[in-house]
């Protein structure tokens, strides 16, 4: 169940040049899965910013987001105590009820790395024994390998150059470590989700991203095609299971 | 206590508030949000004859403060699927009649919808959505024309019984003569504006944000062209006319009634706002009586 409400900036820290880690305090109540996200109203835009949740407990939402346009940019110069008007809950999240799942694999890549952070949680809290490959272009990019660390899971790091962990893209560490998984969950760029959903032969569950114009399910300006029928990317997802998905 | 209330063509609304057609869905992702029976009615999502997919994707802009372009393009289940599936979920929702937002590219397919969705119960208006091309004739907008908004009007009046209200497009050079046409063809009210037609480029990428290239431009920044457009038509045309774009206050619902309007349609506010409407409601009786209003209705057309 979707809600609007004011939340309290009480954090908001850059982790790297240009990502930036920013908690919220406030209601937290209707957020029922990892892979949720939440809309942000900012001052002199129409449009609310679409960012997944990263972490949440009883009184606070940590997001994390790169600066990519005015948006961003305008939320990295906000202060502690400011307030920001946000509908939160939008979105199916992940499912993590999965029959015969023991091992599953969490790939993220870039600022599809956080919502994979709420999910490992949950997943170690149910009992499940989860391996997390982060891939970024550079190693200066990466941001939260030691929380992941932290969580008491396998984690492993790609970056494009090579400068850190495993030089290539996330199925070069899959390979060249030898991961063994039964599941797949992944959230990162299209070209990403492309090559995970034609290389990984187990089921999984994918993130994905599009412009919207509401963020919870009246507009249909987020549409996609799937193989069971249209869905909105805001209401229907943003996850897909890997078996409805198609890149066509 | 402060009188609400407006009649468009017989039948009451409590308030004139009616989020717009492509906004509202048909209805339930806001009545996640609140009690949407407090509306004086919504429009519900352009349906058309056969299920559409609507335009690839991107399909939305940003304009900063102003506004947004949207290019949907009428994705909806269909007219079966909408009387068959949606209409029931509807009643559940929403104990007022609704309004049936209709589109076609061809007059038949008008006609087809229309006559159906007039036997549905729940339905109290037919908004005919005339901004949409016309595959027979080159792809032109019926609503660009006199001539062809008026045929639309008269094919759609000859196979119903509930009051046809044509909702015209803004992007046209001269909307009374288009009003006029479709009020002589039969046309119970009139409803404008839909979108402007608008474009945004990345200039990042060089390459225009919306994957169709163009889109409807609503919002904010529409509202003195609706304002003037509502005027022009109600003080041209004899019936009654529902006054939509770029509203987002109490004030503005005032303003557009004072122009001319009966009853106000909210649009791309409910996006941003999910309370948008319920707010309005909650706002006018305020504003009314800062104002010295009590009746809503007085006050239609009176600039
Ligand atoms: C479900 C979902 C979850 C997301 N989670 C995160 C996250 O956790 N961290 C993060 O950094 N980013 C995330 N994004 C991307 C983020 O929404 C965009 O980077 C952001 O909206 C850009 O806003 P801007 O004003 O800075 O950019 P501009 O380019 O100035 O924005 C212009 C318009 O385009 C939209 N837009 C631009 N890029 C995207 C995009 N990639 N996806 C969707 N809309 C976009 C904006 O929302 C805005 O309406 C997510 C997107 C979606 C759809
Ligand atoms: C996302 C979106 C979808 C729309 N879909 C329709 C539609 O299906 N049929 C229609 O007649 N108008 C449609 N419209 C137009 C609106 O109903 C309204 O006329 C227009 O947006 C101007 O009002 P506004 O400025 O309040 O948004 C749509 C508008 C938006 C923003
Ligand atoms: S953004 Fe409006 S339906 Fe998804």
């Amino acid at each position: 169940m979707q809600k609007q409400g004011i939340y309290k900036i009480i954090t908001n820290v850059p982790l790297t040049k240009s990502v930036y880690k920013m908690v919220l305090e406030g209601d937290t109540s209707n957020i029922t899965a990892p892979g949720q996200f939440i809309n942000i109203e900012l001052a002199g835009k129409f449009l609310r910013r679409p960012i997944s949740i990263c972490d949440w407990n009883e009184t606070t939402i940590t997001v994390i987001y790169k600066v990519v346009g005015e948006g961003t940019r305008q939320m990295a110069g906000m202060k502690e105590g400011e307030e920001l008007d946000i509908l939160v809950g939008l979105g199916n999240g992940f499912n993590t009820n999965i029959d015969k799942m023991k091992h599953p694999l969490l790939v993220g890549g870039g600022v599809g790395v956080p919502p994979m952070y709420g999910l490992a949680k949950k997943l170690l809290a149910e009992g499940k024994r989860p391996t997390m490959i982060m891939g970024f272009n550079t190693a200066e990019e990466v941001f939260y390998y030691e929380e992941f660390v932290a969580l008491g899971l396998d984690v492993f790091v790609t970056t494009v150059d090579g400068t850190g962990g495993t030089k290539g893209f996330v199925t070069d560490a899959m390979e060249q470590n030898g991961i063994l998984y039964d599941y797949l969950y992944c959230c990162g760029p299209e070209p990403m989700l492309k090559a995970l959903h034609r290389g990984v032969m187990t089921g999984g569950q994918l993130s994905f991203e599009e412009r919207m114009g509401c963020g919870f399910g009246a507009c249909m300006g987020c549409s996609c095609k799937t193989l069971t029928g249209y869905k909105r990317i805001c209401k229907d997802g943003p996850v897909m299971y890997k078996e409805e998905i198609t890149f066509e | 206590m402060k009188d609400l209330s407006v009649n468009l063509s017989g039948l009451i609304l409590d308030n004139p508030i009616v989020p717009a057609s492509g906004t509202f869905g048909f209805g339930r992702e806001f009545a996640e949000y609140y009690d949407i029976n407090i509306l004086g009615s919504f429009s519900f999502k352009g349906t058309t004859k056969e299920a559409r997919f609507g335009n690839p994707t991107p399909r939305i802009a940003e304009c900063g403060a102003s506004g947004m372009i949207n290019a949907v393009g009428l994705q909806n289940p269909g007219i079966d699927t909408v009387i068959n599936r949606e209409l029931p979920e509807l009643k559940k929702i929403f104990h007022k009649p609704v309004i049936a937002n209709i589109s076609g590219f061809s007059i038949e397919e008008y006609a087809y919808c229309c006559e159906r969705i007039d036997k549905e119960e729940q339905v109290g208006i037919i908004e005919v959505n005339v901004s949409c091309p016309n595959v027979r004739h080159g792809g032109m907008s019926f609503g660009t024309s006199p001539e062809a908004a008026a045929e639309v009007t008269r094919a759609v009046k000859a196979v119903t019984t509930k009051p046809v209200y044509i909702k015209l497009s803004p992007n046209v050079t001269d909307i009374v003569a288009i009003a006029k046409a479709c009020e002589e063809a039969g046309a119970d009210g009139i409803c404008l504006i839909n979108t402007m037609l608008g474009m945004r480029i990345d200039i990042a990428r060089r390459r225009p944000v919306i994957a169709n290239v163009m889109g409807g431009f609503s919002g904010p920044s529409i509202f003195p062209v609706a304002v003037r457009m509502v005027h022009q038509v109600s003080k041209a045309c004899n019936v009654p006319v529902m006054g939509c774009g770029g509203v987002s206050s109490a004030r503005d619902v005032i303003e557009m009634m004072m122009a001319g309007a009966t009853a106000v349609q909210v649009g791309a506010m409910n996006l941003k706002n999910p309370y948008i409407c319920k707010e309005i409601i909650e706002e006018l009786p305020i504003v009314m009586e800062e104002l010295k209003i009590d009746r809503l209705s007085d006050i239609i057309g009176i600039v």
